[in-house]
């Protein structure tokens, strides 16, 4: 079967290869490019743990196949923070947000693409987020913890680099 | 979990995909493949070919006429669920596309792809039958417009022809009180009944009411008695109960969807019910309860 030419931006760095048709995203992540970042749970589209951006929207690597990826640009947990301090990296540390740590790569990345679009939302708002996101380790309350503190965190960082006013309410 | 093997080809046209598609026996179009690659990894398809259409330009985007919507059909959940006009002038279809799969999976499955798939569990086919969508459909012979009502015809069967593919949904801005309702089937989250409901309203009296249901019949199934049941009243607790006792009673009750997660005589519980709760949130959302 012939393989394909395709250019995927992976974390800033522009990357040509070849696949095959039938390879799927996050086989060619982890495998041919070596960002293991994106982890492979079900298989299904069910749980999440494979979730990176793709051109900036939280999509399941499981899900899309490497040609359809062809000239977009994809982030994995690797490419969220230079140093692993994302607000949300450290606040899934510090609230405890997981324990086996495998579904939390997918856990960070949906909710980072969610927190862009919903900068200040409640408990509830997270959890329906979070629902192609499966964790079977930590019952989920300190997950919706941190992403709640890493709400937080982000909109003070966004309020000092305006000047430092933390405005009260959002939406 | 790799698919079998398979020719890719994309598509940069609407032309090139009937081209590619055009005498090719087993070739099947994709789109956010949120439908397609789960059968082809799970081996229950294996298409010789795929045709990629998910990045032509002229598929995407919804587009604000006089009096109706057009969204294109590679237009995303998540892009509609996004749009104001439709939760203003066609709320069961935004409402409905919310409440699809999850964050991810909106972000990746798209209108066109899911109406052609047309899977009795999904929840398009109510909503766009609720809201009297047309659908446009292009092939070798050029474009045709088939309204909901005639476009679902059987389990994954639409009216879609072999050679052809779906080009978009035009929704008239009509009815502006519409909801939808639906029990998630609680692992895979597809509808085990979903109920979508467009009230067009004179005042207090629902002028008229179009009612589409999933999950129960092999495709998206109008539920005229339940419409019956409201129109030419006001709404209130007793049209919507009688709205409720009266939706499946078209229905042929050996053809009612049965599996391991409910019954036919469940689903039809369901059904009533959740009819009675897809009314009073229109009812709400139009200001009349």
């Amino acid at each position: 079967m012939t393989e394909q030419d395709i250019t995927l931006t992976v974390n800033g760095t522009e990357h040509e290869l070849s696949v095959e048709p039938r390879e799927l995203l996050v086989h060619t992540l982890r495998d041919d490019m070596g960002y293991t970042g994106p982890n492979v749970g079900c298989e299904t589209t069910m749980c999440g743990a494979c979730t990176v951006q793709m051109d900036g929207d939280a999509v399941k690597a499981c899900t899309v196949l490497a040609v359809q990826a062809d000239g977009a640009e994809i982030t994995t947990i690797e490419g969220l923070s230079d140093d692993g301090d994302h607000p949300l990296q450290e606040s899934f540390q510090e609230e405890h947000g997981l324990q086996c740590g495998y579904c939390t790569p997918g856990m960070i990345m949906t909710a980072a693409d969610y927190l862009e679009d919903k900068p200040d939302p409640d408990r509830e708002e997270i959890r329906e987020a979070l629902e192609g996101n499966i964790c079977r380790c930590t019952g989920y309350q300190n997950i919706v913890n941190a992403v709640e503190s890493a709400a937080e965190k982000m909109h003070a960082e966004d309020a000092a680099a305006d000047g430092g006013v933390i405005e009260e309410g959002g939406d | 979990m790799y698919p079998a093997q398979f020719d890719y080809e994309k598509a940069g046209s609407v032309s090139e995909a009937i081209d590619a598609i055009s005498g090719h026996s087993d070739a099947e179009l994709i789109a956010g493949g949120h439908s397609l690659l789960p059968t082809m990894k799970s081996g229950l398809a294996e298409p010789e070919m795929l045709v990629d259409i998910g990045d032509i330009d002229e598929l995407h985007g919804i587009e604000h006429h006089d009096g109706h919507t057009h969204i294109g059909a590679m237009t995303r959940y998540a892009d509609v669920a996004e749009d104001n006009t439709l939760w203003e002038e066609a709320p069961v279809v935004a409402e409905t596309t919310e409440m699809i799969g999850d964050r991810q999976v909106r972000n990746r499955g798209t209108v066109g792809g899911n109406i052609a798939h047309a899977d009795p569990a999904s929840d398009l086919p109510g909503a766009v039958l609720a809201a009297d969508a047309t659908v446009h459909i292009a092939g070798p012979d050029g474009e045709r417009s088939v309204e909901a009502d005639d476009f679902f015809h059987g389990m994954y069967a639409t009216d879609v022809g072999e050679d052809e593919l779906v080009t978009g949904v035009q929704v008239p801005h009509e009815g502006t009180a519409g909801a939808y309702a639906k029990k998630p089937n609680p692992a895979s989250g597809y509808a085990l009944v979903g109920v979508a409901v467009r009230l067009t309203m004179d005042g207090d009296t629902v002028a008229d009411a179009r009612i589409g249901a999933n999950g129960v019949m092999d495709h998206g199934t109008r539920l005229e008695p339940a419409e019956d049941a409201v129109e030419g009243q006001a709404l209130s607790g007793d049209s919507i109960g009688a709205a409720g006792d009266a939706a499946g009673s078209s229905l042929d009750e050996y053809m009612v969807m049965e599996d391991q997660q409910a019954s036919a005589e469940f689903r039809l519980q369901l059904l009533g019910a959740y009819t009675e709760r897809a009314l009073e949130a229109a009812g709400e959302r139009a200001g009349v309860l």
